[in-house]
């Protein structure tokens, strides 16, 4: 009678149409040592809900903001410290580089400075002479093709 | 409203709220901080509290806002880490062994459910919340908040029986 009954209840309780005193009622019933066998899996069911209920909130309630890290204030310090450091470097530099006041030493000076440039110029571009070797090399290369095309026929007689 | 009047109408279900998260989130820790920071809302919006029609109901909704927005947050995407909470499941010293795995395997079943369901069997099996109430937490409404229980519990009995099963059939 009372297994019929719990049966019944059952299959309320799985459509979602129990009422919370019914759902006590179950959870009593599968609360004790030795439930019939073909119902078995219905008890670590109710065993987890009732563990569940009795899980507290240990911490203490503080009412007070945590005080998280901030590091909006960070940034705005880097950014703070960045900009000094671009203002001091700015004013220690001089743009003073030195000057002749002889024009003809000056003259002198300048063509020196520009001869030296050409002869560098000089230098580099005859560096660049050896890239025709690269272009003959090239050129050898071309015959590569011939034999290409010897093993295409080749290829073309085994297949057919 | 001094601190003690607050806690006096908070203490009775701040251990919901706890569970609540707890559901959602997994991680002890995570649902602790979840509450804490509940509850802090709460109490920086103190003056509106006697407005609240049902402050518990009201809290609970937070609580589930709070932990979907936690889940949603960029945190959570970044990194995906695996709690457990390494503790004792027992109920009574009396139960079995075996009756322990079992329990472990709910938990299990229960934590692959949709968040809503696993909300909805939280708020109903464990908190024994009527349906009404659900629906005004879960902003739903009542006949959902039915269907989707009547889902959770027939799939969490599905599971047990497969495992129950498991070697004999």
């Amino acid at each position: 009678m009372v297994l019929n009954n719990i049966e019944k209840l059952l299959e309320k309780y799985e459509n979602g149409e129990t009422t919370l005193q019914e759902e006590q009622a179950l959870k009593q019933f599968f609360a004790q040592e030795h439930v019939p066998p073909h119902l078995e899996m219905y008890k670590p069911m109710f065993a987890y809900f009732a563990a569940n209920q009795d899980e507290v909130f240990t911490k203490n309630v503080s009412l007070k903001p945590k005080r998280g890290f901030n590091y909006t204030w960070i940034s705005v310090a880097a950014v703070v410290v960045l900009l000094l450091g671009f203002y001091f470097e700015n004013s220690n530099k001089t743009n003073d580089l030195g000057t002749y006041n002889d024009p003809e030493i000056a003259f002198n000076e300048f063509s020196k400075s520009m001869e030296m440039i050409s002869e560098k110029l000089n230098q580099g571009t005859a560096t660049v002479g050896y890239l025709e070797e690269v272009n003959k090399g090239a050129s050898t290369l071309k015959y590569l093709e011939e034999l290409e095309n010897a093993t295409s026929i080749i290829f073309k007689k085994q297949i057919q | 409203m001094t601190q003690k009047e607050f806690l006096h109408i908070v203490t009775p279900f701040k251990d919901k709220l706890f569970r609540l998260a707890k559901r959602l989130l997994v991680s002890t820790e995570e649902a602790e901080d979840a509450t804490q920071e509940v509850l802090l809302k709460l109490w920086n919006n103190k003056t509106k509290i006697q407005e609240y029609k049902n402050v518990e109901a009201f809290s609970m909704t937070m609580t589930k806002n709070y932990c979907f927005d936690k889940l949603k947050s960029k945190q959570a995407q970044n990194l995906k880490i695996v709690h457990s909470n390494y503790e004792d499941k027992q109920t009574t010293l009396q139960k079995q062994v075996e009756l322990n795995d079992s329990i472990n395997w709910v938990e299990k079943i229960i934590s692959t459910l949709p968040e809503q369901q696993r909300l909805i069997i939280q708020l109903r099996d464990i908190e024994a919340y009527d349906f009404d109430e659900i629906a005004k937490m879960l902003e739903m409404n009542p006949t959902a908040v039915r269907v989707a229980l009547s889902r959770a519990r027939k799939t969490i009995r599905e599971k047990l029986t497969n495992t129950h099963n498991y070697g004999i059939k």
